[in-house]
């Protein structure tokens, strides 16, 4: 559409979405560890890391360290503050450097950021963003590879995004950073380096709104996050014999999108859920039921499920790749689906 | 230092204002106790009788924008700093005009317009948050200060040592003020920590620390006044610890086995109101007639809150799936 469209990567795109979002709105900080990185070292130090992944690199330069603000490691307290902060009139954006370590503040999301519009009756408000990263395929091992947003997505109160390009990196930042409620905002390690168009200046993508990667007619994928490239390799693949699938990428997990869903489903009478979280009580699980309960007369097959095993992410690299979804799974699932009379 | 020093000498005023507020306090938790164990209140309700001294002492040095986080023995501190007898009684009654219109109940009464981020069910989970508000008090470049009120079982919650250290480092003006009664639920402080004074782990944070005698109002507030500058004008937290001790058990019901009644009564010769009032009495601040005054007012203002709480309508159904988000 434009002449010539830029492109960002997906760190990138989310840096650029947290400038925008600091310089409209003064009341944005940034508070985590190594937000900067290089706090109380050597002065030129100072940015010596912009965040764990380098997605907040540079914005200390512009703003100070009063609003990109590194924190000793200390999760119940920094994630803790920011909810406080919150509550007093800041739009803090915090960073749990990795989902897997939720264990040691999970109190200050699920007593504290999700519940207090509740116990209070309205009268407080908890605008937080809570960035962190999700995906297997670093080789780092069980703890630090988890995508357990489904977690998240159970409890009333938060909000989940989970975008998969960096057009909707931007969109959905600044989207969250601007809701009024506890936004957890998911980014794939594996995605960072990926690229895409990304339009300068502002733009914000509503919150519950899926995205149609792909336009088909004879099954409908719905993936999460990374699994949507995947999903869509799967597509490219069944496209060449003759299968034409619906890719949809959710996008938002908490409120999700389930009119888009049901909508492609009713259309090609077939569900494929491609999801890297584990499968109990996940968000494959809860998409499936949806489906199920909803649109059960307009499917031709049961309901697919591809995900990891319930099983933890292994260290080796190979057990690794075997562990993820891979397209070769979905195409094969997609065969299935097509061939098979229905059950 | 002259307004220092002024802190540290409470007016008539003042001294009055902390009677009649303890006073009051009092027989709010008392009426609370008393409605709980004949049926008309349920839940999980801490009462506050025999730390008065405490919220008092400190919120008589807070301003109405400064911030305060509580505890599950909340309400002392609620009335301290400000908030209204009616909605909060009508909150413990789960009724449409409580704080909270009914969905938090003892354990979530906040006030956001006078500064009281909320009780809190979790040991602990008001620190962090109280950083927080003096981070954004930080930032939007306001003298406000935040107060954290903790128990003695909240010092060994890994919060505890997050929070005074993150205060610390960001030089946060938060006042954590741990309310030492001597018991974690059922469980006492000697077996439970190995230290005598909880203010020395104020040391392992390079943060000041310092113990007074809860039950002491006139000790409390001077020691709070201290603290409040340090953090209003310097940004400096201070770890503020109360010796002080609960006449009830742990919650409304606890018949507190874990304790001797020649325990309970020692305390209660030391009471924190007694001791004011007799000060007050000889120095000729208050009179037979108006410790009588303070004590009717007191009263009938109780009695108007339940009034009110009885005869304000139950939620609808509608209430319960409202204020779970803004929009979704």
């Amino acid at each position: 559409m434009t002449e010539k469209e830029r492109t960002l990567t997906y760190r990138q795109a989310i840096n650029e979405g947290l400038r925008l979002a600091m310089r409209e709105d003064p009341t944005v900080i940034l508070i985590g560890e190594d937000q900067a990185g290089g706090a109380g070292c050597d002065p030129g130090l100072r940015d010596a890391w912009g965040g764990p992944f380098g997605v907040t690199k540079g914005l200390i330069g512009e703003f100070g360290p009063e609003r990109v603000i590194d924190t000793p490691i200390s999760e119940m307290a920094f994630i803790g503050a920011a909810v406080g902060a919150a509550m007093t009139g800041l739009r803090p954006v915090t960073d749990l450097m990795y989902i897997s370590f939720v264990g040691v503040c999970l109190e200050q999301i699920l007593n504290q950021a999700a519940k207090a519009r509740y116990m209070s009756g309205g009268r407080v408000s908890v605008p937080v963003t809570i960035r962190t990263t999700t995906g297997a395929g670093m080789g780092v091992g069980a703890q630090h590879s988890d995508s357990i947003y489904s977690l998240f997505v159970h409890i009333p109160g938060l909000k989940v995004v989970a975008p998969t390009t960096p057009y909707d990196a931007k969109g959905l930042l600044l989207a969250a950073v601007r809701d009024d409620d506890p936004v957890i905002f998911v980014e794939n390690k594996m995605l960072y380096n990926t690229r895409g168009p990304v339009p300068e200046g502002d733009y914000s993508i509503p919150l519950g709104k899926a995205d149609v990667r792909r336009q088909g007619v004879d099954v409908t994928m719905v993936a999460i996050s990374r699994m949507v490239l995947v999903a869509l390799e799967a597509a490219s693949a069944l496209e060449k014999e003759g299968c034409s699938a619906e890719v949809i990428d959710a996008r938002s997990l908490s409120p999700l999108d389930t009119e888009t869903i049901l909508a492609s489903v009713k259309k090609t009478g077939r569900l494929i859920v491609v999801d890297e979280d584990y499968p109990q009580c996940g968000m494959a699980s809860e998409i499936a039921a949806e489906v199920s309960s909803r649109a059960f007369r307009y499917l031709k097959q049961p309901v697919q499920r591809i995900t990891p095993p319930h099983a933890h992410v292994p260290f080796s690299p190979v057990l690794e790749q075997c562990y993820l979804p891979d397209a070769r799974r979905i195409v094969e699932c997609a065969q299935g689906l097509m061939t098979k009379t229905a059950t | 230092m002259t307004s220092m020093q002024a802190q540290r000498r409470p007016d008539k005023e003042k001294l009055r204002w902390m009677y009649s507020q303890m006073v009051l306090i009092r027989t709010f938790e008392e009426r609370v106790q008393q409605d709980y164990m004949s049926g008309k209140l349920v839940g999980a309700i801490h009462v506050y009788v025999g730390e008065e001294a405490v919220a008092v002492g400190v919120c008589g040095q807070l301003r109405k924008d400064d911030y305060v986080t509580s505890t599950h023995r909340g309400h002392g501190h609620c009335i301290a700093k400000g908030l209204d007898l009616r909605r909060m009684m009508a909150e413990l009654y789960g009724k449409v005009d409580g704080q909270c219109r009914g969905k938090g109940g003892s354990m979530h009464l906040c006030d956001l317009e006078r500064g009281m981020l909320g009780a809190n069910g979790i040991v602990s989970a008001g620190l962090p948050l109280a950083c927080g508000a003096a981070l954004s008090a930080n930032l939007r470049h306001t003298d406000q200060v935040a107060v954290a009120f903790l128990g003695d079982g909240a010092s060994n919650a890994g919060a505890f040592h997050e929070s005074l250290n993150l205060a610390a480092v960001l030089k946060l003006p938060v006042v954590f003020v741990l309310e030492n009664n001597g018991y974690a639920d059922a469980t006492h402080i000697r077996y439970a920590a190995r230290v005598t004074n909880l203010a020395d782990r104020a040391a392992g944070y390079g943060i000041p620390g310092v113990t007074v005698d809860g039950m002491d109002v006139l000790a409390v507030h001077e020691a709070a006044g201290e603290a409040v500058a340090r953090a209003r004008s310097m940004r400096t937290p201070t770890l503020l610890e109360c010796k002080t001790y609960r006449y009830y058990g742990h919650y409304v019901g606890d018949a507190g086995q874990y304790r001797s009644k020649e325990e309970v009564e020692a305390y209660r010769q030391k009471d924190c109101i007694s001791q004011l009032e007799q000060r007050l009495l000889q120095e000729g601040i208050l009179s037979e007639g108006t410790r009588r005054e303070y004590r009717e007012q007191a009263t009938e203002a109780v009695e108007d809150a339940v009034r009110f709480a009885q005869n304000s309508p139950i939620p609808g159904p509608e209430v319960g799936l409202e204020d779970v988000y803004v929009r979704y």
